[in-house]
């Protein structure tokens, strides 16, 4: 294998992972949430191929595949949260949520 | 070293300058859809990555389907509930953006002490690979086979979130309507 070895693809996937998860506990726009929850999946999708690159063993870029789908669900429903509260006329925080209960 | 080696050295630095750079976009953009063209970046400078681990099927699907079908999903819901409105970083550093940052770089540092002594021991060596490794085929022939269970649950849970946003988007109107009936 040429260029870096796995450690390093672990490396920045663990990056990606930490920045995700700073911004899902920083923003409160449920909008950027949901992009930092991206991020995170991401950093955990890196580290998956890296890893079947390295067992030489295609499970994990099947299951990468897996993650995306599950993240594309995640997108659908936390969107449509989003969509829900722009038409309760709710403003788009974290923190009113709740109000979609009423 | 092989000026091929170099090349890969080289592209791997600057996917990961984008990666990184993107990721710390996402967070700290004020304008969530500065955000969003930011992490379509990320998503692009990570299919660079899969391409350099021969994951040449996942990149691509990485490219049309995330940073293209999700990332227009995510685009028309931004513009739909507007951009401008977002109440990030008010009122300073506070006790919540401190824990968030602690925590996130404790975590990081953690998987780091790990990654180091992993990579002393056993993760030193990748092994060879055969050329259809991360083909369309052979992750095609997978699915099929060893991980069918899996691939008809992704269906069941795609069609599950479908219904859900439908659901979740057609609440208020329907009940708007009923109200002018009545």
């Amino acid at each position: 294998m040429l260029g870096p070895g796995i450690a390093w693809y672990l490396a920045a996937g663990s990056a990606v992972f930490a920045i995700g998860m700073a911004g899902v506990m920083l923003r409160r726009n449920p909008l950027i949430m949901l992009l930092s929850l991206e991020l995170m999946l991401n950093g955990a999708n890196l580290v998956l191929i890296a890893f079947a690159r390295q067992h030489g063993s295609l499970d994990g870029q099947v299951f990468a595949l897996a993650v995306m789908a599950a993240a594309a669900a995640e997108v659908v429903v936390g969107l449509g949260l989003v969509v829900a509260m722009a038409r309760r006329k709710i403003e788009i925080d974290a923190d009113l949520l709740s109000r979609l209960r009423r | 070293m092989s000026a091929g080696n170099i090349l890969v050295w080289i592209v791997w630095f600057a996917a990961a300058a984008g990666c990184i750079g993107s990721a710390v976009a996402v967070v700290a953009f004020r304008n969530a859809l500065f955000s969003a063209l930011a992490l379509i970046g990320n998503l692009i400078s990570l299919a660079v990555f899969y391409l350099l681990l021969s994951a040449e099927f996942v990149a691509a699907a990485q490219v049309m389907i995330y940073a293209g079908a999700v990332m227009v999903m995510f685009l028309f819901v931004i513009a739909y509930v507007g951009w401008d409105k977002d109440i990030a970083w008010t009122g300073g550093p506070n006790w919540q953006t401190l824990g968030g940052v602690v925590s996130a770089a404790a975590l990081f540092a953690e998987l780091m002490v790990v990654i180091v002594l992993g990579a002393a021991n056993d993760l030193k060596h990748a092994n060879h690979v055969s050329a259809d490794f991360g083909s369309a085929a052979s992750i095609g022939r997978l699915f099929m086979s060893n991980h069918l269970l899996a691939f008809e649950v992704i269906s069941i849970i795609l069609l599950v979130a479908a219904i859900g946003g439908v659901i979740l988007g057609a609440q208020r109107r329907r009940r708007r309507t009923m109200g002018v009936k009545s």
